[in-house]
């Protein structure tokens, strides 16, 4: 008898999951990965699986190796001087460290956002332009479309609109930053990977970034790092909780911050520490 | 314990210098009011600070002083010279034959058409080594490959010119011979590929100093768009340092304008309007150094012809100058 209603349950379960959503692809797996600066390790056996469409939030202290990760993610962190790594990250069923893996290649499925809005020292248009006339794109009316298309998506086209072709730094920071997102849209990657994005920003603009989250996550795939746990809760679907390299929890945002299942992370998201 | 007895002993040493304050609490001793006490005992320290600035001033003044006065002087023997010769002579006649008594001509365009074939060579050679030599230590070469090199590049920039001069008379010119055999000993090629040589350290530090200088976060975001290293540096990091590196060309420039000694002893001294660089020529600066050697006394018209010749020579590089303000200014990308 039991038997048979919890059959019942797993099919409906089943039944549920096909009507709602089909299951989501993996973008990321990582798989007992590890990185040292020199002889300090600073990501130690990491496992964890990313998934499209999602935004995928890293919390954690300072130094515990979150921005770390996610700039492994595109492998923007061999520009640091001494990097060595162990293990695997697969990027839609691909090994980015092969050698055979290009990193331009990459990084054009993969735009990254920094940590302080870096536009160009260019006009506003040539910011947005910039990726798309690097990887060939010439004619002028495309890239019209492309820029316009970009600065509607990161939310900003009506402040900018009139003055496309003044420069960038004339922008405020909030401004800049959604920017430089647009910037990143404008090669229409497959992932975007922010990099505590609005810790350089005022509330207000912080608002409008965590807003433009939730549109974009219908067509991106996005892991964003972040120092504010409140923000991880308000935009995330899952969250990871990184302490001192290794990965402590990952899970639904929800549960991780209802029900952790681990004493540190309750420890960190209840501010006992961090 | 320690500390106390230790506080307690500098504070009676302190005793014979100090005041009645503290006399009058020996055990504890205020450091303002010491203070306090040091500065009425020392009036002269003040008075310093009221002079220094004037001294300062003072020193600027010098050296405005002496480009004030080297202008006025060139402008004065300038018109005494225009006094003998009309303008209109020195700026469209085609000849400069100054020492011929019979049919002097003072026309100003073969001297300048030297000048600008030598610098033109000097650019072409200096401007594409100059500044992908500034590319290479700024973005590619390693901190240890850019401590090595860069010292070497400012030690060329030492080079007495003299020496340049003979290397390029005894040593380039020889050469270029075998190549070109119409060449002639005294020519445009081999000063103006000197000078080149001469002045590319200058475009290499002085460029490569603004183009470090650019951001390492815009690197990041343009890496970050999946750019590769030329990329970055070509479209990203020469345009940021744009003012930094048109200055450096300019600045370089000027100096090839106004080189003396190279063009002295291996150009020649034969004024020629035309655009051959394979025979003699004669530039602004050789032709004052031909001139300041004697061969003119003063207050002929060739010893006031010189200043005409130099005044000229300041107003290239004053166009140089500000055409350099403006290029900056206007292509300038601030970040």
């Amino acid at each position: 008898m039991t038997a048979t209603i919890e059959k019942q349950k797993v099919l409906e379960k089943q039944g549920d999951n096909k009507s709602s959503k089909q299951p989501k692809d993996i973008v990321y797996k990582t798989s007992e990965l590890n990185l040292w600066y020199g002889e300090i390790q600073a990501l130690k056996n990491i496992d964890l699986d990313i998934y499209e469409k999602e935004v995928t939030a890293i919390i954690g202290p300072s130094g515990c190796g979150k921005s770390t990760y996610i700039k492994t993610l595109n492998r923007m962190i061999e520009l640091v001087p001494g990097v060595k790594t162990s293990g695997e990250i697969a990027y839609r069923g691909r090994n980015i460290f092969d050698k055979s893996y290009g990193v331009e290649e990459l990084r054009t499925k993969v735009g990254m956002v920094f940590q302080k809005p870096n536009p160009f020292p260019k006009s506003i248009y040539e910011n947005v332009a910039y990726g798309p006339k690097i990887h060939g794109i010439r004619a002028k009316k495309i890239l019209d479309e492309i820029v316009e298309k970009s600065l509607r998506g990161a939310a900003i086209w009506d402040e900018v609109k009139d003055r496309l072709n003044q420069n960038a730094y004339g922008l405020s920071g909030g401004q800049q930053q959604r920017l430089c997102i647009a910037r990143c849209l404008a090669i229409e990657p497959d992932v975007i990977l922010m990099d505590e994005p609005t810790s350089a920003l005022d509330p207000i603009s912080t608002l409008k970034v965590e807003e433009l989250v939730q549109e974009l996550k219908e067509e991106f795939s996005i892991i964003i790092v972040t120092h504010n746990m409140q923000q991880a809760a308000r935009i995330s679907d899952k969250t990871a909780f990184f302490l001192n390299g290794e990965v402590v929890e990952f899970a639904e945002t929800d549960k991780i911050f209802s029900t952790p299942s681990d004493k540190r992370t309750e420890d960190y998201i209840t501010g006992r520490f961090g | 314990m320690r500390s106390a007895r230790r506080a307690s002993h500098l504070a009676m040493r302190m005793k014979g210098v100090l005041t009645l304050a503290i006399q009058n609490s020996p055990k504890s001793f205020s450091v303002q009011e010491m203070i306090a006490a040091k500065k009425q005992k020392k009036g002269p320290s003040s008075s310093i600070e009221k002079i220094v600035p004037f001294l300062l001033l003072l020193t600027a003044i010098v050296s405005v002083l002496t480009t004030l006065g080297i202008v006025f002087t060139l402008i004065v023997e300038t018109f005494t010279f225009f006094g003998r010769i009309p303008l209109q002579e020195f700026l469209t006649a085609q000849k400069w034959y100054p020492f011929s008594e019979t049919q002097g001509s003072y026309g100003i365009l073969p001297l300048v058409s030297g000048t600008l074939k030598v610098t033109l060579i000097a650019a072409i050679v200096a401007v594409p080594i100059g500044l992908a030599s500034a590319i290479f230590l700024s973005e590619y070469a390693s901190d240890r490959t850019r401590r090595i090199i860069k010292p070497i590049l400012e030690v060329l920039a030492g080079i007495p010119t003299i020496v340049y001069g003979f290397f390029a008379l005894t040593f380039v010119t020889p050469i270029l011979r075998e190549i070109i055999p119409t060449l002639e000993i005294f020519n445009a090629l081999s000063p103006g590929i000197v000078i080149g040589i001469m002045i590319t350290p200058m475009i290499a530090s002085l460029s490569e100093d603004s183009m470090s200088s650019v951001p390492n976060s815009m690197r990041e975001g343009a890496l970050a768009l999946g750019s590769t290293k030329f990329e970055v540096s070509l479209k990203v990091v020469l345009p940021a340092a744009v003012s930094g590196v048109v200055a450096s060309i300019v600045l370089a420039i000027s100096r090839a304008i106004g080189e003396t000694m190279i063009v002295a002893v291996a150009g020649g001294s034969t004024p020629n309007l035309n655009w051959d660089i394979t025979s003699s020529i004669q530039t602004m600066t050789a032709y004052i150094v031909q001139v300041s050697q004697g061969d003119a006394g003063y207050g002929t018209t060739i010893y006031y012809s010189i200043y005409a010749v130099g005044f000229t020579l300041f107003v290239f590089t004053l166009i140089m100058n500000l055409l350099a303000q403006f290029i900056a200014r206007r292509f300038r990308e601030e970040y």
